[in-house]
């Protein structure tokens, strides 16, 4: 199953896109932000590449700014 | 603790509720990581600690944002960090005249580094006439900052009216809420507060080094400069301070502990409910004042309508001096209440007490009708002997 992360500004932000996706019963996970991505944020937020679309709908519904990489 | 009944709210609320104690406990054994500065599940669980209470705090006041959330060690910091970031030479700035000190002495040195300060004088009660501020929000202040209530007599200020007058003008509103988050219903958003400063261990019942500035909607955090600079977390290749909230205004290893406290308080906070809590404590300020009314000698301060304070009532007794009855009141009757100026000279000023000052008692949640009747035969026996 292909990965991707979903990068943030702040901690604040990553927390926010966990409380998100919370109710949706995908699966994700916060995670120390590899190394290979250049982040303002030492937590990144990983899910299943299938559900991109979908977690980028959700984030820009709550207006939250992501930056998005496949693992 | 058996014998002593505690009047003393307006400085710190105690005891605290049980769960205060149990959070913080929780947070130092089971949590302890540093928020924001690593990725691991003891990191991310103080993060998510103080992000929900972030929430919590948004929620208590209707903020728009939770990240509009800065926390900080005590409201007197909150204060500052408004007041010096918002404020440079050739700024005005509009005051109440029921202020704290808090406010007072930060605005007294800005006035010494060439920054425009006018205090709206208060009536004898304590109250504040929105004309009155009409009068000296003149186009191009800043700021007008207003207690939201008296930590001296309780009055409340007409916050709303006071918006109106400094959103016309084009200035912000910062309003030190140190006495009222917690002790009664606030919405930033229908009083039209830009900026609230509060505190965490008085009504929200948290634990001390604790407290807050809210930025409203229309407030940009980049008109704010930082009080410190330093490690957020964030944006760790940069040698510069991040310019988003919350992490502009909160560098360096946060109180999580104290956080976590303050999340347990304001829960049991919104479990009462703001409004409940204010009406049982309008029942006992109504109670205590007319009590003490009763008491020869004995002069009440600050408004007749118990509708118009908080639940803070000070008074002065003719021929005694107000610590040797807050001595008597500890030693013999195990009163404890606080004397003198509460930190804030211009309200004595405003009400005729200074440089004397008053009894101050402010009952929290947890004092009784029958406390206060103690309390009041403790009064009249001191004042009799």
């Amino acid at each position: 199953m292909s990965q991707s992360v979903a990068l943030f500004h702040a901690i604040s932000a990553a927390l926010r896109a966990e409380k998100l996706l919370g109710p949706t019963g995908w699966p994700f996970k916060l995670i120390p932000t590899p190394r290979q991505f250049s982040s303002d944020c030492g937590v990144a937020l990983r899910f299943e590449t299938a559900r991109r679309a979908e977690v980028e709908a959700v984030f820009a519904r709550a207006r939250l700014d992501a930056e998005f990489r496949e693992l | 603790m058996n014998g002593v009944i505690y009047l003393d709210h307006a400085a710190t609320s105690w005891p605290k509720p049980p769960g205060v104690t149990r959070a913080m406990a929780r947070f130092l054994d089971e949590e302890g990581g540093n928020p924001g500065r690593s990725g691991h599940r003891l990191s991310l669980a103080a993060a998510r600690t103080a992000y929900g209470v972030r929430e919590a705090v948004a929620g208590l006041v209707n903020a728009p944002d939770p990240l509009g959330v800065v926390f900080t060690a005590n409201g007197t910091h909150a204060l500052n960090l408004a007041l010096h970031g918002l404020l440079a030479p050739g700024c005005r700035v509009v005051a109440g005249g029921m202020e704290h000190n808090a406010v007072l002495r930060p605005l007294r040195h800005l006035e010494a580094r060439g920054i425009e300060v006018a205090v709206v004088p208060a009536a004898r009660d304590g109250s504040l006439d929105p004309e009155a501020f009409r009068r000296a929000v003149v186009p191009g202040t800043t700021l007008v900052v207003v207690n939201h209530a008296s930590n001296v007599v309780g009055t409340l200020a007409p916050v709303r009216e006071i918006a109106a007058v400094a959103h016309s003008a084009g200035a912000l509103l910062l309003v030190d809420a140190a006495q009222t988050l917690g002790a009664l219903p606030v919405d930033m958003q229908a009083l039209g507060i830009d900026l609230l400063a509060f505190t965490g261990h008085k009504g929200l019942q948290g634990p001390p080094g604790t407290g807050g500035l809210v930025l409203g909607a229309g407030v940009d955090p980049r008109r704010i400069a930082p009080l410190l600079q330093g490690g957020t977390g964030s944006r760790s290749e940069h040698e510069t301070q991040p310019d988003f909230l919350p992490d502009r205004f909160e560098s360096g290893t946060p109180n999580g502990v104290g956080i976590a406290g303050l999340g347990a308080g304001i829960a049991w906070v919104l479990e009462r409910g703001p409004a409940a809590l204010h009406a049982q404590a309008a029942d006992l300020s109504r109670f205590l004042a007319e009590g003490l009314m009763e008491i020869p000698g004995v002069t009440v301060h600050g408004p007749s309508d118990a509708s118009r304070r908080l639940a803070v009532v000070s008074f002065t007794v003719a021929g005694l001096h107000v610590s040797d009855l807050g001595l008597r009141l500890d030693e013999e009757h195990g009163v404890l209440c606080r004397v003198g100026l509460h930190c804030s000279p211009a309200a004595h000023r405003a009400i005729g007490t200074f440089s004397e000052g008053t009894v101050r008692f402010a009952p929290g949640p947890g004092v009784t009708r029958e406390d206060l009747e103690t309390v009041l035969r403790a009064v009249a026996a001191v004042v009799r002997a």
